[in-house]
């Protein structure tokens, strides 16, 4: 079979392997530059802690009526903490958004200050939930008295570690962006950085929602 | 004059057969009742309609490896053929068709044979509640008063009426020649309703693994007519022990029971009782870090 | 408080089968290790791959421990097997505490740590080849994700040793699983080991799916990537959306088990039918990760051996990318006997059958590729034709359980135990030696001893169908699954029967390990000179066997014609290669030990939490922790290959290559 019938074939035939349909085409550049790669891959990665966070809210979904003859969130939650819980987190993400811009114009001392408040805020959100969580414990409302409670604790308490595991982040971040400066490979891990701690602003926009407001109002 | 091999073959054969005549005369393939019956009479129809599909594919499968095989200078060699919009329709359809055909069985015999649909019958369903615990049945007649471990005994042509709960772990009660199975959940009822037709002795076992005792939890249903049943109830009834809640934190205790046992008075309300408790075991499941050594069995 | 729950208790010194077993897997763990010492081949294994991010080597790796693993939950399957077929009314050899270990074992080491890595191995060499990429889109991570699975591999074999596995079964359903009633180590180990493993699987979802969408060479559009790479990107994307459901419903389970927590218990409000819908609700994707790769290498393995493209392309693409989808609207099949009602039994009964559909039109399709082509019969395809009878069979017993009355009767039994055995077996096993026996020359430059693959294809083929039949006919008897002994004489034949099957399949093995050996020593006369040993149709078979690190020495360029095929006719037809092209110097990333160290810490940390030894957990913790750090601390992340080197090596290839285009120069 001749080559010339080969490739014209498969560029002709639509339903043939190797068909590349006429013109141009976004696959003629080949690989994406690292950059893109890397974000890509992280966004993906975030997707999928989209979907672990979906099964804690699945089960706290299902699980929110089973109060075992307990407290509800009615009786337990403290909305004005959330609110300065949720504004703390906002703020920083809005730190965040400026340290990005200093990022972009290469600015060493307005990142690291931007950072540091980044870091500050979601210090004080920690602090807060902390707080919260040993209350309702002393209340005799900590996780083992239901399955509701349950539920609250491992959702929350998973954004919580997912918050703090970014501080640990952050601080890494911060000593590194000092030690090398804005190499490449600190600006593509500043990049995801940022899409981490938006992302987890997300989460707590649901959380916030269907755990504090939608309970206290049911 | 019969030579080894000949001798072999046969006792293999008369082997093979009275293994694959046994096979069709219990389980599955022997049903007792018409809710066993339905499921059996779907199974054979689904596998014909599928057997249509996959015996020609099979088939087709071996002829075209064999007729295209590089030695065969016969077959025609179509290196460029790769598409076919007759065959991908034909493909596709096919597939499709058969698909929405056993779809359509799936969908009404799901909501003929739901396990919470009773039985059609004049008779009036007996009821039955029954307990899984570890590792043995619990069968409680509620308003017969009596109850009986690993053996329940019903009257022929009647409907049953389980109400299912489990005191410990999740198990399954499932009589294959009567038919559909149902999870046992604790702290939660699930339902069935089954009918037997034939008067026999029939197999009845746990189908969710429950632990180390799982395999002695299989039990007799007993079929019986209607006069025999009721001369049962009558000899039973005030004999043997007393099942209340005393009685039930002993069957807790893990252990199989290789007897049948028999309640001849019931504390009303016992079930109800069983579904409000906790089910979290009881103690002697042996210390942290070794594998507990659990067939005794359980106290009287 | 030093050793948490660990004391001397924990060893099997009263209990002889994990004694002798385990006392025997340490001298041989430790007989190798002096052999490698004594040869003095550790810098070597350290290192080219150990620290190794090659797709190629961690590919070859994942691999190796997919087979190792086989070993073990072969052996646990043969156990099963010799127990049942003694224990009609006879306690056989193994009481109810070891035996309900060794079917969970058997279970859990099978899916995690024999099919997974046997697909993921496959995936990992051959995806980056195909799509004309040098390597993953993140190959540090790559290495880790091996690492992780290795973790979770150790500590599900060191259970046998110290401690007890889960008798719960392989997927360990609450209450079952939870502390009241299995207050052993057991479902610890199981938790941990899978959750860690979980992990790697996890990154490695998120690496290829990046790679194959973002890293494809230029020219190379979704309509001109292998069938491989269409199902790869499928099964890849299951991980993706699949394993964070794992991670978290494990994690609720390890609360409760834990701290106490009521997601799963009988009492304050805790739901074990949750479970059961969140476990499930990855499992079903979790099966599709598993046969998607292996419908693709039966592509591949088809049309290359019929010498004809694959039929349907673009039905087979949808056809995948429906399954993908599809997978994930089936699970409650799982459960139609926990009384869901007729409306939602329904449903999920029709879902699982239209998935069929487009499986059907896959097989029709392998079908109608045969169909005018010339089929040389060499292993790979006997793998596959194999597989197109036994599968399809394994698809109808499917179809028969998704009637959901019929599952009702059938649920738990050894029906089903057949049913997905049919499917796993004659799918993902079959796949996964086909894709060995396809790929290996590629890997190791030379091809495998034919007669003992031969071989070991009918041991399997003929000990399968004698192993499992008996159990669809044990399951219509109305025997149901996880049996230690039973008192129905009818059932007993069946069951001798399918042990005599499982003493087949070792057979099977078994000439798998001679081949393997023999090919090694005799490699001489299979030698693959030119790097395209089955006149292939896709891009890795333009590369030397086993390829140069960096893959290609020039990324093809595909915009004009099919990958490789088209090349390579153009070429014959003119009697000579392409023009060489210019060299460039390639930059390619640097080995690691991050992946190998990290999983270091991790196997402290799962052990460490398993006997709750809090401090080592901390200990654990940090050194990942620090692991990490010390990975994003390095300044030099890559090495560079001259161009001369590269020019030097691309010239030997083109040179190999010569006798294709010129076949008088076969001497």
């Amino acid at each position: 079979m001749s080559a010339a019938t080969s490739t014209a074939a498969a560029a002709q035939n639509p339903h043939r392997l190797g068909y590349r349909g006429l013109g141009p085409h976004p696959s003629d550049h080949g690989r994406s530059p690292k950059r893109i790669i890397v974000g890509y891959g992280f966004w993906i990665f975030l997707l999928s802690d989209f979907v672990m966070f979906s099964g804690f809210f699945a089960a706290f979904a299902v699980l929110s009526g089973a109060n075992a003859g307990g407290p509800s969130g009615r009786e337990l939650f403290d909305i004005h903490n959330i609110g300065v819980e949720t504004g703390c987190l906002l703020l920083s993400s809005v730190a965040c958004g400026m340290a990005s811009l200093a990022v972009d114009a290469r600015n060493a001392v307005w990142t690291q200050l931007m950072l540091m408040v980044t870091g500050l805020l979601g210090l004080v959100f920690i602090v807060l939930e902390v707080r919260e969580f040993s209350g309702l414990i002393d209340q005799g409302a900590g996780p083992q008295r239901s399955a509701f409670l349950s539920s609250f604790f491992a959702l929350v308490g998973c954004h919580g570690l997912h918050v703090s595991a970014g501080l640990l982040w952050l601080g890494t971040m911060m000593a590194q962006i000092y030690a090398k400066g804005f190499t490449p490979n600190m600006i593509r891990r500043f990049m995801c950085f940022s899409l981490f701690w938006h992302a987890l602003d997300i989460i707590w926009v649901g959380v916030f929602t269907v755990v504090y407001l939608m309970g206290v109002a049911r | 004059m019969h030579t080894t091999t000949e001798r072999m073959g046969r006792a293999l054969t008369l082997v093979a057969g009275g293994m694959v005549l046994a096979s069709c005369n219990e389980g599955v393939l022997s049903p007792k009742g018409p809710i066993g019956q339905a499921e059996q009479t779907i199974l054979f129809n689904a596998t014909a309609i599928m057997l249509a599909v996959i015996i020609p594919v099979i088939a087709l499968t071996l002829t075209f490896a064999w007729w295209f095989r590089a030695s065969n200078k016969r077959a025609r060699y179509q290196p460029d053929w790769e598409y076919s919009g007759r065959i991908e329709m034909i493909v596709w359809s096919i597939p499709a068709l058969v698909v929405l055909f056993l779809g359509g069985i799936a969908w009404i015999s799901s909501h003929d044979l739901d396990p919470y649909k009773p039985v059609q019958s004049q008779v009036s369903p007996v009821e039955v509640n029954v307990v899984s615990l570890d590792w043995k049945w619990l069968f409680i007649y509620p308003d017969k008063s009596i109850a009986s471990i690993n053996e329940l005994t019903v009257p022929v042509g009647t409907p049953i009426h389980f109400h299912l709960t489990s005191g410990t772990v999740m198990n399954s009660f499932f009589v294959p020649q009567l038919g559909s199975q149902i999870y046992t959940m604790a702290g939660m009822t699930s339902e069935l309703n089954l009918l037997a037709d034939t008067p026999g002795v029939y197999r009845g076992l746990s189908a969710q693994f429950s632990g180390d005792g799982f395999s002695d939890m299989h039990f007799n249903v007993k079929v019986v007519t209607a006069s025999d049943f009721a001369a049962w109830l009558a000899k039973v009834r005030g004999s043997g022990e007393k099942l209340d809640d005393v009685a039930y934190q002993k069957l807790l205790l893990p252990g199989i029971e290789p007897n049948v046992r028999i309640y001849g008075t019931v504390d009303p309300g016992i079930f109800e009782s069983i579904l409000l408790q906790p089910a979290e075991g009881v103690s002697p499941y042996g210390a942290p870090g070794r594998p507990p050594h659990l067939l005794s069995k359980s106290e009287s | 408080m030093l050793l948490g729950k660990l004391s001397l208790d924990a060893l099997p010194l009263h209990e002889p089968i994990p004694l002798i077993t385990s006392i025997v897997l340490v001298l041989g763990i430790l007989g190798i290790l002096a052999w490698i010492t004594a040869k003095g081949s550790w810098p070597y294994l350290w290192n080219e791959w150990i620290t190794s991010v090659d797709h190629k080597r961690i590919g070859v790796m994942y691999f190796m421990l997919g087979f190792v693993m086989l070993l073990r939950g072969f052996s646990d399957a043969i156990m099963m097997r010799a127990q049942q077929a003694l224990a009609y009314n006879a306690p056989g050899y193994l009481p109810p505490e070891h035996y309900d270990q060794i079917f969970s074992a058997h279970g859990s080491i099978m899916i995690f740590f024999v099919a997974m890595p046997f697909m993921i191995g496959l995936m990992n060499f051959v995806v980056p080849l195909q799509i004309g990429a040098r390597d993953v889109a993140f190959p540090t991570f790559n290495s880790v994700s091996l690492w992780l699975t290795a973790t979770g591999v150790l500590l599900a074999n060191v259970s046998l040793a110290v401690g007890e596995f889960a008798r719960t079964g392989w997927l360990a359903y609450p209450p079952l699983s939870e502390l009241k009633f299995s207050p052993g180590v057991g479902v610890d180990y199981y938790l941990w080991s899978l959750q860690l493993s979980g992990i790697g699987t996890l990154m490695s979802g998120i690496n290829l799916v990046t790679t194959i969408l973002k890293m494809r060479a230029p020219g190379m559009s979704y309509t001109r990537m292998p069938v491989f790479c269409w199902t790869a990107l499928a099964s890849n994307l299951l991980i993706v959306a699949a394993f964070p459901i794992l991670t978290a419903t494990f994690a609720m389970l390890l609360l409760d088990r834990y701290l106490g927590f009521h997601f799963f218990t009988n009492n304050f409000g805790g739901n074990p039918m949750m479970y059961i819908n969140l476990i499930w609700a990855w499992g079903h994707p979790e099966v599709y990760i598993l046969i998607l790769p292996a419908f693709g290498v039966f592509s591949e393995v088809i049309s290359t051996f019929s010498g004809k493209p694959l039929f349907g392309y673009r039905s087979m693409v949808a056809a995948t990318m429906a399954i993908c989808i599809l997978s994930f609207m089936v699970w409650l099949h799982h459960f139609f006997t926990m009384g869901a009602g007729a409306d939602v039994n329904g449903f999920f009964g029709i879902m699982t059958m239209i998935i069929a559909v487009p499986t059907g039109v896959k097989v029709f399709n392998w079908l109608f590729t045969m169909y005018g082509g010339r089929i040389r019969f060499e292993v790979p395809i006997l793998w596959a034709i194999g597989f197109m009878v036994t599968f399809v069979i394994g698809g109808m017993t499917g179809v028969l359980m998704a009637v959901p009355p019929v599952d009702f009767v059938l649920h738990n039994s050894l029906f089903l135990i057949a049913h997905f055995h049919n499917v796993v077996i004659g799918g993902v096993v079959f796949g996964a030696f086909a894709g060995y026996t396809y790929w290996f020359p590629k890997a190791f430059g030379f091809r495998l001893h034919e007669g003992l693959g031969k071989a070991a294809f009918w041991f399997w083929l003929i000990g399968f169908y004698v192993a499992f039949m008996p159990l669809y006919v044990l399951g219509l008897m109305g025997m149901t699954r996880r049996m230690q002994h039973y008192d129905v004489a009818d059932w007993q034949p069946w069951l001798i029967v399918a042990a005599c099957g499982a003493v087949l399949i070792l057979c099977g093995i078994i000439c798998h390990i001679a081949q393997l050996v023999v090919s090694i020593r005799t490699r001489a006369q299979r030698m693959d000179d030119t790097g395209d040993p089955w006149d292939g149709r896709t891009l890795e078979w333009s590369t030397t066997s086993p390829p140069p690190a960096f893959n290609f020495a020039v990324v093809p360029d595909v915009r004009g014609e099919e990958a490789y095929w088209g090349a390579k006719r153009k070429a014959i037809q003119a009697g000579r290669l392409a023009e060489e092209p210019k060299y460039e110097a390639i930059e390619m990333p640097r080995n690691s030990p991050t992946g190998f160290v990290a999983a270091f810490f991790a196997t402290i940390t799962g052990f460490a939490l398993i006997w709750h030894i809090w401090w080592m957990v901390l200990m654990g913790l940090f050194g990942a922790f620090a692991t990490f750090v010390a990975f994003a601390w390095r300044d030099v992340e890559e090495f560079e290959v001259p161009a001369e080197e590269v020019a030097r090596m691309d010239r030997e290839r083109r040179q190999a290559r010569l006798v294709i285009v010129n076949p008088e120069l076969r001497a």
